[in-house]
């Protein structure tokens, strides 16, 4: 949401939305040094809670530094040092997204780093599975990391950006699994109603992509009036809309339950 | 089970609709001048998928375009995705 006005917050509030989750991301250009993650990390822990606020939305984050910036060994120690600084903010929910963009040596070891710091620190993980030709071999990497560390509760962790030929991998090893609405990449709301047809609605959710490029903050209230359309009752909808994200998020004391919900 | 006619009924000229664009887009591709790409020989090997009889073409599709290699590529030269996988030598 740090790169969305405040329309984008306004309409997300009249359609329906309860909450934000906000995944610590790339910002579409890389940053040159540490303190350009200090002050990203107090945006997103101090400044656009408050943004949200003014819309009566609770906003959620997750810490990381983005694979898409793990290639730099150096600077990815540097900001995995500061991370601890804001694990306790109010609205921290986790580690995210770490994982894994083009799948090279560089980001398996940042990966790696990221999921020791949620594992010594109890975190939920929040996984960016890679793009187009890179996803399927990238989750199962991903996959069987997270799966040796003997620490990890696959409970605990939701694997994002699944698509139809990642999302029972992910489901298999007890993972939950994310499905990102997407106009063009990842996945549309009527492919996300066809995944929940074939899997079932167990440890799955929908989300918005928010960011810099073009997405659509709106794009689970349509995939809910997609699933109306498509034959779904209130409460299959309210299940996968609502429920799905409550249970996995309210693994983390910081989550607060929308009242009504 | 969702009835037949039904999901005919809301998608079918959708679908329709964008069969036509692939068509229009493959007749652009061979009207244009220019040689072999990775890209396009992914697309049309991806096309294959939808004469399946089976019920996963929306995951053969998928598979078509990606990377089947299994180990970490020693060093990441792009940031991009480019939706299909260029082979070894050039990934």
């Amino acid at each position: 949401m740090v790169s969305r006005t405040t329309d984008d917050y306004q309409a997300m509030a009249i359609a329906g939305c309860q909450a934000v989750s906000e995944p610590a991301f790339w910002a579409g250009f890389d940053r040159s040094s540490v303190q350009g993650f200090y002050d990203y990390f107090c945006q997103l822990t101090q400044h656009e809670p408050r943004r949200a606020a003014m819309f009566g939305l609770p906003h959620y984050t997750w810490l990381c530094i983005n694979p898409k910036e793990s290639e730099d060994l150096k600077l990815a120690d540097e900001v995995l040092s500061i991370i601890l600084e804001f694990m306790d903010c109010p609205n921290v929910l986790g580690i995210g997204e770490i994982g894994l963009n083009k799948n090279s040596r560089n980001e398996m070891l940042v990966l790696e780093k990221h999921i020791d710091l949620a594992a010594s620190n109890d975190q939920l993980i929040l996984v960016h599975t890679p793009h187009l030709e890179d996803k399927r071999k990238g989750t199962r990497l991903i996959l069987d990391v997270l799966k040796s560390d003997s620490r990890i509760r696959p409970e605990r962790c939701i694997i994002d950006h699944v698509e139809e030929h990642t999302v029972g991998m992910v489901l298999d090893d007890g993972f939950w699994a994310g499905m990102t609405l997407y106009p063009e990449t990842k996945c549309t709301s009527n492919r996300a109603i066809d995944i929940l047809e074939l899997y079932g609605n167990e440890r799955i959710w929908m989300n918005s992509a928010c960011d810099w490029g073009i997405s659509v903050p709106l794009a689970v209230p349509r995939a809910a009036q997609e699933m109306k359309r498509r034959g779904c009752n209130s409460r299959q909808i309210d299940k996968v809309i609502y429920q799905n994200p409550i249970e996995f998020m309210s693994q983390s004391p910081r989550f607060n339950t929308p009242e009504g919900l | 089970m969702t009835d037949q006619k039904k999901i005919l009924d809301l998608y079918f000229l959708d679908a329709r609709a964008r069969l036509i664009d692939i068509a229009a887009f493959m007749d652009r591709v061979d009207r244009a001048d220019g040689g072999d790409d990775f890209r396009y020989d992914a697309f049309r090997a991806a096309l294959k998928a939808l004469e399946s009889e089976k019920q996963d073409r929306a995951r053969k599709v998928l598979l078509a375009f990606s990377d089947p290699t299994e180990e970490p590529i020693p060093v990441a030269t792009t940031k991009a995705a480019c939706g299909a996988w260029p082979g070894v030598e050039n990934a």
